[in-house]
């Protein structure tokens, strides 16, 4: 119980982090150090009941989030020769303001909400809808095209938060296919982030509303 | 009024200037000098109480009341704080909301002061303390309420000692949190090293030495005594936060002396490893401390 606690508020303040953070290497190890601590999750949050499919599922989960991304994503940065600066469209303090302010209408949220009662923590719920709307909130506000690849794991983090909330319900092979995807969405990514960058010589999407065919 | 209660005011009064001491002489020690004497904060204070201050012309009385309403207001504050076992001397629902006011009243006569000697460089100094300070109070305020609503009462004297209980066990993290926000305001408050140098000597530079820099004499030891006092209040604050009570009375004084100057020890320790932050990046910090202590109160909901 408490494990799960501490996972749930390491998460946060990654989140957190994330938002103020002006570095992309250092995002890039946050956002590494996040799923690691997510892949421990199912283990140390459901421990009274350990079997061999969380033991897989928290394998998978530390070896893709925790090693494959943060290594591909550093390839990215140094192929596609980014500067480390993150240039967001709204700026450091008050991405931390407005992170403080969705966790604030997460919880909120969480409260009018019916919840399944099987939930690993109360904080589980609200914390994952956070990571979700981090992500969103990330996306949409930092123009380069890596940062924006990282808010859409810190949402995908969100659902995984969620997904092993409930855990014993959902079965494994969903899962599986969620970080598949994921896996397959961040290949794609970093191949395109690739080829914008040698056709553009940088990877800045604010200025690809410009483009005409 | 029972007389003991005023033993934790005493013993404030005495003994807090030994803690920029223990400060001065952990940095020395990292740095691998041997350090000025751990009692030079006492020395300070009785070279400056036996000379004449001096008066600028362009100053008016605002500047020399400035020291004496700042200590009084340090004095006050310090009787709200509960310390060891002994309750606050003054006590009543939402006290934290007062003490928060006198922090800002002395804030206050000092940067009027600092403002009333004309000087463009105290006249920085003092706006870089009120944005740095408006930055600080959400995160004081709101780690206070979080403490509050984790005791179910709103008067420090019961909040503490309720908090310090058994409440580690279920609510770790958020005490936690808490925790880490304090200890940012605390340096912050006190113009320690993250956000100001207390040794610095380029005006640029400074934050609040530079504003008391045309203070002298015995005007100035009420500062020194006033900002030793600051830190002893917000030091109590922590340590009465962890600590959990113990059935002894002077157990229970003596723990709480030694998490004082345990305290001094690790913002000396805090001092010596880290480098002063940048003066863009303070806001960020700041807001941090702010953003951790409303996560902890929205934690602390559930």
């Amino acid at each position: 119980m408490i494990f799960t606690k501490l996972i749930l508020v390491l998460l946060v303040l990654t989140n957190l982090k994330l938002l103020g953070s002006s570095r992309v290497g250092s995002s890039i190890r946050v956002v590494a150090a996040q799923g690691i601590a997510l892949g421990l999750l199912p283990v140390l949050g459901h421990a009274h009941e350990l079997s061999i499919r969380f033991g897989l599922l928290a394998a998978g989960t530390i070896a893709i989030k925790g090693i494959v991304f943060p290594w591909f994503l550093f390839r990215a940065v140094r192929e596609a020769e980014v500067t480390r600066e993150i240039e967001p469209y709204v700026g450091y303090v008050a991405s931390l303001i407005s992170g403080v302010a969705i966790l604030a209408v997460s919880f909120w949220m969480c409260m009018r909400l019916p919840m399944p009662a099987s939930l690993a923590s109360s904080w589980l719920a609200p914390i994952a809808i956070f990571s979700i709307f981090a992500g969103l909130f990330l996306i949409i506000s930092r123009k380069r095209a890596l940062s924006q690849v990282l808010g859409f794991l810190v949402l995908e983090n969100g659902v995984y938060t969620f997904g092993v909330g409930l855990a014993p319900q959902s079965s494994l092979l969903v899962e599986a296919g969620v970080l598949l995807d994921v896996f397959v969405a961040v290949f794609v990514m970093g191949i395109t982030m690739f080829h914008i960058n040698r056709e553009f010589d940088h990877i800045n999407t604010e200025q690809m509303s410009q483009l005409k065919d | 009024m029972k007389i003991e209660l005023f033993i934790p005011l005493l013993l404030a009064m005495t003994l807090a200037p030994l803690l920029p001491g223990i400060i001065n002489r952990t940095k020395a020690v990292f740095a691998g000098r041997r350090g000025q004497p751990l009692l030079q904060t006492y020395f300070d204070l009785w070279k400056l109480l036996h000379k004449n201050a001096v008066y600028s012309r362009t100053t008016t009385w605002i500047f020399r009341a400035g020291p004496m309403l700042g200590l009084a207001g340090i004095i006050i504050a310090l009787t709200l704080v509960p310390f060891a076992s002994f309750p606050a001397i003054v006590a009543f629902p939402a006290d934290f909301f007062f003490l928060a006011c006198l922090l800002g009243l002395m804030r206050f006569v000092t940067v009027l002061a600092a403002l009333d000697t004309g000087s463009s460089f105290e006249g920085m100094g003092a706006s870089r303390e009120i944005f740095f300070s408006a930055l600080v109070e959400p995160a004081l305020l709101v780690s206070l309420v979080t403490l509050a609503r984790q005791a179910k009462n709103l008067s420090l004297s019961i909040i503490f000692p309720a908090v310090s209980g058994a409440h580690w066990l279920d609510a770790g993290p958020v005490l936690a949190l808490v925790f880490i926000a304090l200890m940012i305001v605390l340096l912050a408050e006190n113009a320690r090293i993250p956000v100001d140098d207390p040794n610095t000597h380029l005006e640029l530079t400074m934050i609040h030495e530079v504003m008391v820099l045309d203070h002298g004499g015995p005007d100035f030891a009420f500062i020194l005594y006033g900002s030793a006092l600051k830190l002893w209040l917000f030091a109590a604050l922590i340590v009465e936060m962890i600590l959990p009570p113990l059935n002894s009375l002077w157990l229970n004084l003596i723990f709480s002396i030694g998490g004082m100057f345990l305290l001094a020890l690790t913002v000396g320790v805090i001092e010596s490893v880290m480098a002063r932050l940048r003066l863009l990046l303070v806001p960020q910090l700041l807001v941090g401390a702010g953003a951790l202590a409303a996560m902890a109160f929205l934690l602390g909901l559930r």
